[in-house]
């Protein structure tokens, strides 16, 4: 993909490029690496102390408690994103924030609210799934996919 | 008058009767801060979109300008304005408010230098006694139209750069007091094959380069003929590679004093800026504020500002699109 790409680049272009990528400073990998797994970590443990919650005051099991745990993530994550705080820390936090259900939770009210002066209709609910959409298209897609593979495993 | 290829000469020398910048709260926490006119504590303005923030800004920038240039918005001929919005809706809807004859142009974040060098030529020429040129952006309705929502949590690399909220207005007059406008160079439009929006200052910076160096080439002077050389948002990125290109052109730039507006706004300690500034309001409110402040209190000469543009779509970026950028040089002289 890289080689094809370059391909189609005149030589002082390439040429251009390669003192560019020399000198623009890198994306820091290893960091946000760990940054986003101390992040995802922290959100996942307050997940579960949630869910402990439920069991032992709300009367639910183990099994049953895993819906309003997350109902609760998606609220905060909400709240948090209408507060403007959620974008500085997912600054820090980077994969951290966006992989759990928090950061779905904040792509659809970020763009809720972004798209509000267009309307409820036009705006609000038209643009919500603006970044959520395909997370959901694909989502469903790979989905059936792995649901053909389990039945034809199955009937093997 | 034409001179060399693609610059013009100011024989007239048209004079920037007053400036005016307006600013939002981010900017205000910044180093600049004394040297601005209004500083708004709100980043919406008080008004219901981004969109109706930034034509705010820019609409206060214009007004400001005028009335400090001792002037009604009737003796204004022509309003030269642009801005980073689709179809540049910020600064026409601010032209029906002004009720000035308007000509919108759009150079993304060259527009400031573009409608600057514009108005000058106006005047110059006797087309008009006085313009104005105004520009601005913001950050949230950039952010909005360019990238994500604003408050959606993405994590951006180094190179990213933060549009800067903010508007600068200038009114350019036949006669009267005020620094002057001698000369232009209009840039060509470059493309380096830089594809990534978050690396702007990597796309643009050769555009930087291409027209400071036909500014020097067509009017056959050195560097060091200028006090200072402001680029305008190239960032730390930008700045950079420019400095590494003058070294492999042999370009005397060390002459002089080689700054990047970009890199002047915010505090790089404090403020989460990533490479540093950028947008339309990010040279017009630094050199509109802050450069000819220094230049009123007699401590640049001569400055050439360079403002440089990306002209990118959100819609060509996503179809894989390369960024083409574009740069034009203004020379702005202590008058009379």
């Amino acid at each position: 993909m890289a080689n094809k790409k370059k391909k189609k680049l005149t030589p002082v272009q390439q040429e251009y490029q390669a003192l560019a990528t020399r000198i623009e400073p890198k994306r820091p990998v290893a960091v946000n690496c760990l940054r986003a797994f101390v992040s995802g970590g922290i959100i996942c443990v307050i997940g579960q102390a949630i869910e402990e919650m439920f069991v032992r005051w709300g009367g639910f099991d183990h099994k049953s408690a895993a819906g309003p745990t997350v109902a609760v993530l998606i609220l905060i994550s909400i709240i948090l994103t209408c507060l403007g705080v959620y974008d500085k820390i997912a600054q820090w936090a980077g994969a951290g924030t966006a992989v759990p259900v928090t950061g779905f939770a904040n792509s659809m009210s970020s763009s809720a609210l972004e798209h509000r002066a267009e309307g409820m209709v036009l705006g609000v609910g038209a643009s919500m799934f603006q970044l959520a959409g395909s997370v959901i298209v694909f989502g469903v897609a790979a989905a059936f996919i792995i649901g053909i593979i389990h039945f034809i495993v199955d009937m093997v | 008058m034409l001179k060399g290829h693609q610059s013009w000469i100011f024989e007239n020398k048209p004079a920037i009767l007053s400036t005016a910048t307006i600013v939002g709260p981010f900017e205000g926490q910044g180093p600049l801060v004394e040297d601005f006119d209004t500083i708004h504590g709100d980043l919406t303005l008080g008004q219901d979109s981004w969109e109706k923030a930034e034509k705010t800004l820019i609409e206060e920038a214009a007004n400001k300008a005028i009335m400090k240039s001792g002037l009604t918005k009737e003796q204004i001929h022509f309003y030269f304005g642009g801005d980073l919005m689709n179809q540049i809706i910020s600064s026409s809807f601010s032209a029906r408010t002004l009720a000035i004859p308007y000509f919108g142009m759009f150079g993304a974040c060259s527009t400031s230098m573009e409608t600057l060098a514009m108005s000058a030529y106006v005047v110059n020429s006797g087309g008009a006694e006085y313009v104005l040129a105004a520009t601005g952006s913001h950050n949230a309705s950039a952010e909005k139209q360019f990238r994500y929502p604003t408050e959606y949590g993405s994590q951006k690399p180094p190179t990213a750069q933060f549009t800067v909220t903010g508007a600068g207005a200038a009114v350019v007059s036949r006669e009267g007091y005020g620094p002057v406008v001698t000369s232009a160079t209009i840039g060509r439009v470059i493309d380096m094959g830089i594809t990534d929006p978050f690396n702007m200052g990597a796309a643009m910076a050769p555009a930087a380069v291409d027209t400071i160096e036909a500014h020097f080439r067509d009017l056959q002077i050195e560097p060091g003929y200028y006090d200072l050389i402001v680029t305008g948002d190239l960032s730390k990125v930008g700045y950079s590679i420019a400095n590494e290109l003058f070294e492999k052109h042999n370009f005397p730039i060390k002459q002089t004093n080689y700054q990047d507006c970009g890199m002047m706004i915010y505090n790089y300690e404090t403020q989460s800026v990533q490479a540093g500034a950028s947008g339309c309001g990010c040279s017009a409110v630094v050199t509109y504020g802050h450069l000819l402040n220094r230049m009123h209190r007699g401590e640049i000469n001569r400055l050439l500002v360079v403002a440089t543009g990306a002209l990118l779509s959100p819609l060509s970026f996503q179809q894989g699109e390369s960024i083409p950028c574009i740069a034009h040089a203004v020379a702005i002289e202590a008058g009379r």
